[in-house]
């Protein structure tokens, strides 16, 4: 017998599913993600931290898990919704099943539900504060209870919960198929990345671009970095609210002022953008899928990104020594910025994807370009 | 950026006839494709043989040619109308094949025309193989290994390179035409020649199988600012070897991982920038080895395709209609998505939050000497597409939509209990043919493992395991009756796509039981739209499918509603002419303010374009489906009668169950329909009907067939379009049909009827109004003699050789009949002329396959004014009471599928399997026909030897025939008893043996390319069988050829009148119309 579950909303919506992780309850911010293929790296971006995904493809968990597709150690949703999880995963390289993988990882998840009803409440209501329990006895108004009670993420400072304790070195490269190995590129620069909650693939695609790098806790001061003499400064993605993030934001002020070449991605970029005065905001549903297009001003392009942001940078409020480089299609808003009197750029998308497409992984390339020229 | 404004004209090239490999997705692609361009104010000239398009609508295009597709013609086209620019690739192969050749042939240097949205170039290296491979080394894609081989001799030593089984492809042809996989030397020699044959530049290529691989397709669009968006990714459940035409398919790829996938998208992007597309849409096809994930690129196409129009109903992105803007200049953010209503622009990646799955129908039950395994060439004729919350859903859904008489994944009743059935089972998996996907069902009732199943079908385990899913489903639902079906229990197997009807089957009760009982339990399904953005945002686009989930969708509205039902796949009999109807009707009754519903099935149609009606349900049409639909939308009239046999079929139930069915009634249908009422009504009538009885057993039939008196066309009582119907000629005949071909007994009789010999055939269309006035529509004289399936042979409108008189009878005739049947829109009526005796085949209450082509001759849109009379519009209102008689002839010539079928006989007969239909307009009959001829690609003969050999029963006809062969400068050879006819009657003639008096015979001549046309008519088994080589091998070696004395015989005086015509725009005609 199937073992059952549930889901509440703050608003009230109450959604009956049967267990496909873990047993017992979590609460977290709902969100759905609309990328049809990546439910692993999604699960281990540690943007996700205290958020509750639901993913709008019906079937999840088809090609099981492997270890190779984690985009962290540890799996950061707070727990996953979704329509079905297939009886039989089949991929050459899987070597677990989702549900295994989840339960593994102690993961409350449900399925079985009307995910497409979850999803146009959250794009028509915003996203809600929710309660996930999975068990033999469940209790609807106390889960409604927990929902409501979840603080929501507005002020919560997430980066130093996901952070790492000490500095790590990291050089490996992207993973490649045809010889199911890591790539081991040479270096040519020294970067200190600071972890926010940084995938693993924006360390590898750093790291094919020649940098060798040096992965600092969120709330290491910028002296101690400047110590290290780095060709480059790269600020990671995250959970949270920027705003909450001071000490980053201090941090990020020191290295504008001291003109060393620097990239951000996600809660980066917002970071950036609070450290140049602009002002973050949360956003309604925010944005989280595979086939976002954005438009690069440089060469009017369109690149297909890979999105997961909750909180954005008002674009209004940018001071005048930034030039926009990148705005959403999709709503308009800003999505990368370049200082014109510093060596600094940053992006609100994801140009590492994993998951997601390429499209928009030349910014690496630009980062790498900066710190040749500054050399 | 924005559109171009040095570009007035553009000339879009349509795909011709319906072919295998080529349907009705290229009227879709097309007829947006115009539509888009004359948005944007540019002039559209289009040029398309095929008369049952919607493309070819007067209203599609400003200059509407239906004229042979061919690059002669076109240069005739392009030279009177000075287009600016060519845009090649809406018209599938045919059209590219014909723009490579307007440009090899200086015709597009020579006006100074354009090729857009494909280069010449990009064209050849996409579709010459060698160039490709080269191509994809480049860009470090792999391919195949595989080599070019312009002879036997080259590809023998290419073969011993890449092993067996080897895959054996011939560079241009339609779907795959000629290829195949040879497992031995001899099967290779074979296949090779063939294709070396078939192959218009004489080339085929030899590759190394991948075999078992899976197959994945990417639908990749692009814009001239390098912008490259992926609509929609696609994989096979049949794994490489089963040509993806006739693959079951599932959108999207459902066992890649995302670096899986993304390897496969940029790989499809830098095959685009290879290749050189520069605007427009592409797909393209990639095997990946389920073990080791190894990537190779099967193959690109720089154009729109039959997948392109797939992806874009799995996804709601309109490929054509954007590809067409973007070769015009726009760039895919300057063009809005519209299904969010404009709210996000069209570049981005459709995500969807459902499961597509896409099988494929096949027709061999037509082509019963024809091998039906699957293999790289294509041999479906049609698909049927289903949308659901699930795999298992949509699988399910799709399977009942197929009409094969399937409600779910019933069992293919092969004995497993047995180790001979076993082993046919385990066969079936293995070398599949079109009921696979029924075997591997049959697979696990058979005890066998997932895994066994895998290593024998090579199916992905992903799939496999929704397979067994619902096999153990089905059983547990046979073991625990009807009582275990509570509310949630009957919700959990809706879930997983068990229809009513299959639900009944296994409990052993009826659909009508279920249905109630689900009902009660308050089971019912929602509906869910197609947004192209899984929800993110909201759509006003009603486009949607059913489900069983929490929320519905579907937000009917208070408006007058009217429900046209589709005909659902496409089939040999039943094809795009009445997808044609079905919109016009939505198009006619959207335009008099009805809000229009429409539902259907069939992906490649203009009818399941979201734009078409008001509100698109993308559903099966059996009754289940379409009762729920009635049910929560109830709509004011349901049309029945313009979908074909799959509404009409629903007709008397939907009634039943309370569906406001317009237009005639079902009861007239029937009426119509059952052999026994329809002959009291002609009787009444007073009119006359080929002699005709039912016969319940052997006996019986030899006597009632004395009494009518032989020839006798014969068939089973229970089967429609022709299957397996025969001329029998004499008791043996009789005996031996009622031996090999039928059971005959009480409950299933044989019929009989008098085979009129050398009748005319004549077909008449006419609308009905409630207050019974009549208006003709056409009178459409065969060629072809009586005994021909009408929907084979080919017509003219006006008739050529009908008296006035006779032409007045057959109206006064139809004019009775629609009366008695109190008909209310479309009838067709079916006539033999013998003599001066007028006799009555058939009358069809509903849409006919005639339709489209008569409204194009008259200019009359039959099927939008009969729908107006069935939403109860006269047709006094409506202002359209006169015939119209063209003074200009138009003459409809069927397509036959005979090449993609070896060892099928292309004899024709009164079983239908023609596929399409090209027309030909001209000054006079002869022009006409010779034009038709043109437009079906059939060869006009060369001056040489002109082989005759025909039945007795039409020597004395065949005369005349010879003389004017003669007359025209061709030598005549014929076998002994036609050779001694036509010299006895002063007509030289040369002898030459049959295949069985020795040689060198009449196939030798043929094989040795000394004949240049055939007229060979035959009757009898046997000797049907005896000259079967003659008919095969001139088809194989494209020496053309008649199998009547009246095909013959127009076909001879068509010779007259080849390339003298000009070329006239639909727009042209109809103005000489109604001046």
């Amino acid at each position: 017998m199937p073992i059952s579950a549930l889901l509440a909303l703050e608003d009230g919506s109450v959604f009956h599913g049967q267990a496909v992780g873990a047993t017992g309850e979590t609460v977290g911010e709902v969100v759905f993600n609309t990328a049809m293929t990546g439910y692993q790296e999604i699960l281990t971006d540690p943007s996700y931290a205290r958020q509750i995904v639901t993913l709008t493809y019906p079937h999840i968990g088809n090609t099981g898990c492997n270890a190779e597709d984690e985009e962290s150690a540890a799996v950061h949703t707070a727990g996953l919704i979704v329509r079905d999880v297939p009886r039989r995963a089949s991929n050459w390289r899987s070597s677990e099943s989702l549900p295994d993988y989840l339960k593994r990882h102690g993961i409350v998840a449900i399925a079985g539900i009307d995910t497409r009803r979850l999803t146009r409440i959250l794009r028509d209501k915003g996203a809600q504060n929710g309660c996930i329990v999975a068990g033999e006895s469940i209790d609807v108004d106390a889960a409604l209870a927990k929902a409501r009670a979840f603080p929501g993420l507005n002020g919560m400072d997430l980066a130093k919960v996901v952070s790492v304790d000490k500095p790590y070195g990291w050089s490996e490269g992207v993973y490649n198929l045809d010889s199911t190995t890591f790539n081991q590129p040479a270096k040519r620069f020294k970067v200190v990345a600071y972890d926010f909650g940084v995938k693993r693939n924006i360390l590898r695609l750093l790291a094919e671009r020649g940098c060798e790098i040096t992965v600092v806790p969120a709330q290491t001061p910028a002296a101690d970095v400047l110590a290290m003499k780095p060709d480059g400064v790269f600020l990671s993605n995250g959970p949270g609210d920027p705003a909450a993030c001071d000490y980053a934001i201090a941090a990020t002020r020191e290295f504008l002022a001291a003109k060393i070449p620097l990239f951000g991605i996600c809660l980066g970029h917002q970071i950036m953008g609070a450290a140049v005065g602009a002002k973050t905001l949360k956003m309604k549903f925010g944005h989280h899928g595979a086939n976002h297009p954005v438009k690069d001003h440089d060469d009017g392009r369109v690149l297909i990104t890979s999105q997961n942001h909750g909180f954005a940078v008002d674009g209004a409020t940018l001071p005048s020594n930034v030039r926009v480089t990148h705005t959403s299609l999709f709503d308009g808003s800003l999505q990368g910025f370049a200082l014109t009197d510093r060596p600094a750029f940053c992006f609100q998308g994801h140009p590492e994807a994993s998951p997601g497409p390429h499209d928009i992984g030349y910014l690496f390339d630009r980062f790498a370009k900066l710190m040749q020229e500054a050399r | 950026m924005a559109k171009r404004t040095d570009i007035k004209s553009i000339l879009i090239i349509g795909a011709g006839p319906i072919v295998i490999g080529q349907a009705c997705e290229f009227d879709y692609s097309g007829a947006q494709a115009c539509k888009a361009l004359k948005e944007e104010g540019y002039r559209v000239i289009l040029v398309n043989s095929n008369p049952a398009t919607i493309m070819t609508d007067p209203e599609t295009a400003d200059a509407v040619y239906i004229e042979p597709i061919n690059w002669q013609t076109v240069e005739r086209i392009i030279a009177k109308e000075r287009p600016d620019a060519v845009l090649p690739t809406m018209g599938g192969q045919t059209g590219l094949n014909c723009a490579l050749d307007l440009a090899d042939n200086g015709v597009l240097e020579k006006y100074g025309v354009e090729l857009i949205g494909a280069s010449r170039e990009a064209i050849r290296m996409a579709e010459d193989r060698e160039l490709f491979r080269v191509a994809m080394s480049d860009i470090g894609l792999e391919c195949p290994k595989a080599a070019v081989a312009r002879s036997f001799e080259q590809a023998v030593e290419i073969q011993a390179t890449v092993g067996y089984p080897t895959i054996i492809r011939p560079s241009f042809t339609l779907g795959g035409s000629g290829g195949g996989i040879a497992y031995n030397r001899e099967e290779f020699e074979e296949i090779v020649k063939r294709g070396l044959e078939l192959s218009p530049v004489h080339e085929v290529l030899v590759e190394e199988s991948v075999l078992g691989w899976k197959e994945f397709e990417m639908e990749v669009v692009r814009d001239k600012a390098d912008n490259c968006i992926i609509v929609c990714s696609i994989e096979n459940l049949d794994p490489m070897g089963v040509h993806t035409g006739d693959s079951i398919t599932v959108a999207p790829a459902q066992t890649l991982t995302d670096k899986e996938y993304q390897r496969l998208r940029d790989a499809s992007i830098a095959v685009l920038r290879k290749i050189g597309v520069d605007t427009g849409g592409s797909n393209v096809q990639f095997g990946v080895n389920a073990e080791t994930g190894r990537v190779v690129v099967i193959e690109m196409n720089p154009r729109v395709s039959r997948s392109s129009a797939l992806a874009s109903k799995a996804t709601g992105f309109p490929i054509a209609k954007i590809a067409a803007k973007l070769a015009v200049g726009y760039t895919l953010d300057e063009l809005k998505n519209d299904i969010t209503g404009g709210l996000t622009p069209a570049s981005f990646e459709p995500t969807i939050d459902y499961v597509v799955t896409k099988i494929p129908r096949f027709a061999f039950e037509k082509f019963p000497q024809a091998d039906a395994r699957l293999t790289t060439q294509m041999k479906s004729v049609g698909e049927v597409m289903a949308i659901g919350r699930s795999f298992h859903e949509s699988l399910q859904k799709a399977l009942r939509g197929l009409e094969i008489g399937k409600t779910g994944l019933n069992p293919t009743g092969l004995d497993i209990g047995t180790e001979d059935g076993l082993a046919t089972l385990k066969r079936e998996l293995r070398e599949p043919r079109p009921d696979r996907v029924f075997h591997l069902a049959d697979a696990f009732r058979a005890g066998l493992s997932l895994e066994e199943v895998h290593e024998l079908s090579r199916v992905d385990p992903w799939f496999l395991a929704a397979f067994e899913d619902i096999v153990l489903t089905e059983k547990e639902v046979q073991e625990q009756g009807i009582t275990a079906l509570d509310a949630a229990r009957v919700r959990e197997l809706k879930r997983l796509g068990f229809s009513d009807a299959r639900l009944a089957e296994l409990i052993k009760t009826d659909e009508a039981a279920i249905r109630h009982l689900r009902r009660t339990l308050g089971v019912r399904p929602v509906y869910k739209r197609v947004d192209s953005c899984a929800a993110e945002f909201a759509t006003t686009t009603a486009y949607m499918y059913s489900t069983y989930e929490e929320e519905c969708e579907a937000n009917p509205t208070g408006r007058n509603k009217i429900m046209v039902l589709g005909g659902g796949p496409n089939r040999i009999g039943q094809g795009i002419e009445f997808d044609y109807c079905c919109v016009h009707a939505a198009l006619a009754l959207r335009e008099d303010g009805f809000e229009t519903i429409m539902v259907n099935c069939n992906p490649e149609t203009v009818s399941t374009d979201y734009d078409t009606s008001d509100r698109l349900y993308f559903e099966p049409l059996t009754l289940e489906d379409v009762l729920e639909i009635v049910d929560l939308e109830k709509p004011k009239g349901v049309i029945v009668q313009y979908g074909g046999q799959t509404p009409l079929k629903l007709a008397r139930a939907l009634e039943a169950a309370g569906a406001p069915v317009i237009g005639t009634s079902p009861d007239s249908i029937d009426l119509a329909e059952d052999r026994e009422r329809f002959q009291q009504m002609i009787n009444k009538l007073g009119l006359t009907q080929p002699p005709n009885r039912t016969a319940r057993n052997a006996d019986e039939a030899l006597a009632l067939a004395r009494e009518i008196g032989y020839p006798l066309v014969v068939r089973p009582s229970y089967v429609l379009g022709g299957r397996a119907m025969e001329v029998v000629y004499d008791d043996a005949d009789l005996s031996r049909y009622i031996r090999e071909a039928v059971q005959v007994s009480n409950d299933s009789p044989v019929l009989l009827d008098r085979f009129l010999d050398h009748a005319v055939e004549v077909d008449v269309d006419i609308i009905a109004d409630q207050d019974g006035n009549v208006l003709v529509g056409g009178i459409m004289e065969h060629i072809e003699e009586a005994g021909v399936h009408s929907g084979d042979s080919s017509c003219s409108l006006p008739p050529y050789s009908l008296t006035p008189a006779i032409q007045d009878e057959l109206r006064r005739q139809v004019s009775l009949m629609a009366k008695e049947l109190k008909v209310v829109g479309l009838m067709n009526t079916q006539f033999a002329i013998q003599g001066d005796t007028v006799f009555i085949l058939e009358v069809n209450p509903r849409a006919s396959r005639t339709v489209p082509f008569v409204s194009k001759a008259t200019g009359v849109p039959l099927a939008k004014i009969a729908a107006r009379c069935m939403a109860g519009r006269s047709l006094v209102a409506q202002g359209t009471t006169r015939e119209v008689i063209p003074a200009y002839y138009s003459v409809k010539e069927a397509i036959f599928p005979f090449l993609k079928f070896q060892n099928v006989d292309p004899i024709l007969g009164p079983e239908m399997r023609s596929t399409g239909e090209v027309m030909g307009v001209g000054r006079s009959f002869g022009a006409a026909f010779a034009r038709g001829h043109d437009a079906a690609g059939i060869k006009t003969p060369p001056k040489g030897k002109v082989f005759v050999s025909v039945r007795d029963a039409d020597k004395d006809r065949l005369l005349s025939v010879a003389k004017d062969i003669a007359l025209r400068g061709f030598t005549l050879v014929a076998t002994s008893g036609t050779a001694s006819y036509l010299t006895g009657h002063g007509v030289a003639c040369e002898r030459i043996n049959k295949v069985l008096e020795g040689r060198p015979h009449i196939v030798d001549l043929i094989k040795n390319g000394e004949i240049v046309y055939i007229v060979n008519t035959t009757e009898g088994k046997q000797a049907i069988a005896d000259s079967f080589s003659i008919r095969r091998e001139a088809l194989q070696h494209r020496v053309t050829y008649s199998t009547t004395v009246a095909g013959a015989r127009a076909l001879v005086h068509s010779l007259d009148f080849h390339d003298t015509g000009e070329v006239h725009s639909l727009q042209e005609l109809h103005k000489e119309l109604s001046a």
